[in-house]
């Protein structure tokens, strides 16, 4: 039984080996992966920013463009890893049987679960780098708080990644993940205080947005690119986290049951 | 308690251990005991024991699904065990599953080559899983290469590789790390003979080296040819485990005739000595004999030939397991 393993996931070290196969692969795919990562959300940002920009005029006391570019570097980290965590990392274990070719090696299941999420975690830094470079090159950023907002980040895009892990785990083919992008990641993106204030929806609806996790990371993200300090960060930050082992855990003991068996 | 005496008179715990000078009996590298596995409520391994020495060449044999993959891979800690023992190299599965895979080569039933890289760099990536790089590395990585006769493709794709180059380059990989054990799922299968007959060398080669390996095949011939010893597996059984030489010795005639034509049967029926046994495969009849001079010689008085073999392998795997076909 499955049951047997220790239910709490203990990835070693080793787990950098498999990161750096990931990364090591990126490289290779460098040019195509950038564009994607990166032109499209800075397409968002352009179109969104210029054009509703002059309609919507000031948010939140800032220009609408100051205020999307944080929302786009979010909302850019989460479908990055998403991405990375639903379709590379099913092509990953299904297609390819990289993992299992992995298991025969020291690293276990748990080293290798964990690797992906950093590698999607890893991804999802790359593009809001990237866009945090633009955003500033357009004078959309405040002041160096903004490179606070990374790690944040950092642990959302792992969280995001790790959550994808937990419907790659479940899924039987790619169409699977469409659900996941209508259900969850969609709402997130509309709901979460991307493109306006949370404060515009009705209260049932913010309570909705709040119970995930995206809102929470444009709570703590946008304070720090507009140049103050966001309030109450701990409980924000809490909820990240929370998704984050529950979802690492949950993913690593439903890929367990799937493959090892 | 009495004293220990030793052997050979070197200071040594009786049991040999951790001492690989001592010439006390040595530990098993692989020992199974009352292994049992279940799917769906159905046991797949159903209580098998095994001792494999250090430095043997054990061969595990079995119709399609007779549970060789499965038990191959409880011992490698990648599926659960559902009861019994397992230890390898003295350490616990699947427990120890970390340190007795970083001292073990595995060639899996199927390739799990990564397509995104190279040969080479298939190579070192499998390496770096192994916490292994740098320049003793890369020289191993050029000697393994150069042994399967890889070395001219190290720049190519993995999808751009025939069947038998995958099959290669997955040995040399599980060779990186020098393993005290190497166990291959049926690492010929798909195979040209000339292929076949470059692994065989190099399995030769790492059993000449102290190296202990486990087989599974489904080529009797390669199995009597390699192995010192063979399991014969059926529904999760162990259902015979000897020396190739002795499983012919003790389960089977030492002689088979092959007689054709439609009538052979009824001839047989007529004709057969007490002991023979004769058995139907398509439009031809086997006869296992100890004494087949005998019949050949009535079967020529009645105007029809036969031929004549030793008995080998496959006609004892044939008889312990039945000769109906398996899914
Ligand atoms: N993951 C699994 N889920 C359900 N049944 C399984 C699973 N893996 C193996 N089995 C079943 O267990 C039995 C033993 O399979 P196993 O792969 O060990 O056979 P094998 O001896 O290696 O056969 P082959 O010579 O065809 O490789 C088969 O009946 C197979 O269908
Ligand atoms: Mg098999």
């Amino acid at each position: 039984m499955p049951g047997d393993h220790p239910v709490l996931p203990r990835p070693s070290l080793r787990f950098v080996a498999v990161w750096r196969r990931n990364l090591l692969v990126w490289r290779k795919l460098i040019v195509p992966s950038m564009l994607g990562n990166f032109g499209e959300p800075i397409l968002y940002l352009l179109a969104f920013g210029y054009g509703f920009g002059s309609l919507v005029g000031d948010l939140d006391g800032m220009r609408y463009m100051v205020f999307i570019a944080s929302g786009i570097i979010c909302s850019s980290a989460m479908f990055t890893a998403s991405f990375e965590g639903m379709y590379s990392a099913y092509t990953r274990m299904a297609e390819q049987n990289t993992w299992l070719g992995m298991l025969a090696t020291p690293l276990t299941l748990d080293d290798i679960v964990f690797a992906e999420a950093v590698w999607a975690a890893t991804k999802g830094l790359i593009s809001a780098i990237t866009i945090l470079v633009v955003a500033s090159l357009l004078g959309l950023v405040s002041d160096a708080r903004a490179l606070l907002a990374l790690p944040v980040i950092f642990l959302a895009a792992f969280t995001f990644g790790a959550l994808a892990l937990v419907i790659t785990a479940l899924a039987r083919s790619y169409d699977f993940f469409l659900y996941y992008f209508t259900l969850a990641v969609t709402p997130m993106l509309l709901l979460s205080g991307v493109f306006f204030p949370l404060t515009e929806l009705p209260g049932w609806v913010q309570g909705l947005a709040l119970a995930l996790p995206l809102a929470h990371v444009l709570e703590i993200v946008r304070p720090l690119m507009t140049g103050a300090w966001p309030d109450a960060w701990l409980p924000h930050l809490a909820v990240i986290t929370a998704y984050g082992l529950g979802a690492i855990v949950l993913a690593t003991w439903l890929i367990r049951r799937r493959l090892l068996r | 308690m009495a004293p220990d005496r030793d052997i050979g008179g070197t200071a040594t715990n009786r049991y040999g251990m951790h001492s690989p000078s001592a010439p006390g009996p040595a530990v098993s590298a692989i020992s199974i005991q009352q292994l049992y596995k279940a799917y769906d409520g159905l046991a797949v391994v159903d209580g098998v024991d095994l001792e494999i020495a250090p430095g043997e060449f054990f061969g595990l044999l079995g119709p399609n699904g007779a549970g060789k993959t499965t038990t191959l891979r409880m011992l490698l800690g990648m599926t659960p065990i559902d009861g019994g023992q397992v230890e390898v190299l003295g350490l616990p599965m699947p427990e120890g599953e970390r340190a007795v895979r970083e001292r073990l080569g595995i060639v899996p039933q199927f390739d799990t080559l990564d397509p995104d890289f190279t040969v080479i760099e298939n190579m070192r990536t499998y390496a770096a899983y192994f916490g292994l790089s740098g320049p003793t590395v890369e020289a191993r990585i050029d000697r393994l290469l150069e042994q399967v006769n890889l070395n001219d493709k190290r720049g190519a794709r993995i999808d751009a590789l025939s069947g038998g180059m995958k099959r290669r380059l997955t040995l040399a990989r599980a060779l990186i790390n020098e393993p005290e054990v190497v166990v291959l799922d049926e690492p010929t299968t798909g195979l040209d003979p000339q292929a076949r007959h470059h692994l065989w060398r190099q399995l030769r080669q790492l059993r000449a080296s102290g190296v202990t390996l486990v087989l599974t095949t489904h080529y009797m011939e390669e199995a009597e040819e390699l192995c010192d010893r063979i399991a014969i597996i059926d529904h999760g059984r162990i259902i015979a485990c000897d020396a190739p030489s002795r499983l012919i010795a003790e389960h089977i005639e030492p002689w088979v005739l092959t007689v054709g034509g439609a009538d052979a049967g009824q001839l047989l029926e007529r004709e057969l000595g007490p002991k023979d046994r004769a058995h139907q495969v398509a439009d031809t009849w086997l006869v296992y004999t100890a004494e087949p001079e005998r019949l050949r010689e009535r079967l020529r008085a009645l105007g029809r030939e036969s031929t004549l073999r030793e008995a080998d392998l496959e006609d004892v795997f044939l008889k312990l397991t039945g000769h109906e076909l398996r899914d």
